[in-house]
């Protein structure tokens, strides 16, 4: 009986990143809006926070972001071998659609329609990645301390204008996330926690 | 021997990837143009456009591009093992560490302040992928009139879907495509 449900959660693992995966044009934060929407929203397999943080430790490793969340939503579900079953389903779109591309890559590549549902396509992912950070972003400035939006600003910022390392960025805000914690430890020890 | 090459290639390509598919460009067209002679530019050059045209991570794509290219499928598929197995190893000891350890106030501070970055970033890479999209053929919008109104439509209506409608990011995206074909195709000129 339990074999059975397990059975049921690699396949529901094994499809839904084999799914999103196909569908992840326009760079590998793009799996993001759509790992939201279906273990988020869709299967309630995850929190909204828990979402972001899935972000910032795929985005912190080495390898594809679409690779490294798949991984990290295979094993909160279903332990390493819901991360093998993730990988796998991950993996395998872009594996067989190169294979076949690489057969007939130059007609692919100058066909005209092809180009034009490019460059619709482009402004839908747009589209998709806004939404997210729209949600994602109500839920992270959700609390009533100014921090977040403080961090928010100045990480664009650096990103955006300034093109710092992102993994500069990254090791800077968790260390102004620690020293904020710290701080506010002190205080509250200071004034004798009630 | 071919298979033990590519592997240790796309594992380095793999392991040393951080931040995203264009931080690996300069890696992969090092392995596979510079140190072997598995690609020329040209064909380095085509394959990074295929991979901007087609799902999935740059890295993978063309793992299998040039698995395929040098030894034929098991090219492909030993290419890709090696590319995605340093992701394998290190994320999953960051998720076992990160399940283990949320529940500490420390690590709770840390991801406070990572929160806000990383939709900081999320916004930075859309930004950069809307002026792509809206910017025509010469890429980037610098002027009004240099705005595609027909991208900049199918965008205004995408936004509207998702988030009044709550429709499937995949359906949007392919309704996105079939909207590029039939509007640049009726509208004459609107193709830049």
């Amino acid at each position: 009986m339990q074999a059975k449900e397990r059975g049921r959660v690699y396949r529901t693992l094994f499809w839904s990143t084999f799914q999103l995966s196909a569908c992840t044009f326009g760079g590998g934060f793009v799996i993001v809006p759509l790992m939201r929407r279906k273990f988020v929203e869709g299967l309630h397999w995850l929190e909204e926070q828990e979402m972001v943080d899935i972000t910032a430790i795929a985005q912190s490793a080495p390898g594809p972001i679409a690779v490294n969340a798949s991984i990290l939503v295979g094993y909160r579900v279903a332990g390493a071998p819901g991360a093998l079953v993730t990988v796998l389903g991950t993996v395998l779109p872009p594996l067989i659609i190169i294979s076949l591309i690489s057969l007939c890559y130059a007609a692919f590549r100058a066909n005209p329609v092809v180009n034009l549902a490019m460059k619709g396509l482009l402004a839908g992912v747009a589209a998709v990645i806004c939404d997210v950070v729209w949600t994602m972003g109500a839920a992270v400035l959700g609390g009533r301390r100014a921090m977040p939006a403080i961090v928010l600003l100045l990480a664009f910022l650096a990103v955006q204008v300034l093109e710092v390392n992102i993994m500069l960025v990254i090791a800077l805000c968790g260390l102004a996330g620690a020293a904020d914690t710290w701080l506010r430890g002190r205080r509250g020890a200071g004034e004798g926690r009630t | 021997m071919i298979y033990l090459q590519l592997f240790w290639s796309f594992f380095q390509i793999g392991l040393f990837s951080i931040g995203g598919g264009y931080a690996a460009m300069p890696l992969i067209e090092h392995q596979v143009v510079e140190l072997h002679p598995w690609l020329t530019m040209g064909q380095f050059a085509d394959i990074m456009a295929i991979a901007e045209m087609t799902p999935g991570p740059v890295a993978i794509n063309s793992a299998t591009f040039v698995g395929i290219q040098v030894a034929g499928l098991p090219g492909a598929l030993v290419a890709t093992a090696g590319c995605v197995l340093p992701s394998c190893v290190l994320v999953l000891v960051l998720a076992w560490v990160y399940y283990r350890f949320r529940g500490l106030t420390m690590v709770q501070g840390v991801l406070a302040g990572l929160r806000p970055a990383v939709v900081a970033m999320i916004a930075s890479a859309g930004l950069s992928l809307l002026s792509l999209a809206l910017g025509g053929q010469d890429g980037g919008a610098q002027t009004l009139e240099s705005v595609d109104w027909t991208a900049a439509a199918i965008f205004a209506a995408s936004l509207a879907a998702l988030r009044v409608r709550k429709v499937s990011p995949i359906w949007v995206m392919a309704a996105a495509g079939l909207a590029g074909v039939v509007l640049y195709t009726v509208l004459p000129g609107a193709a830049g």
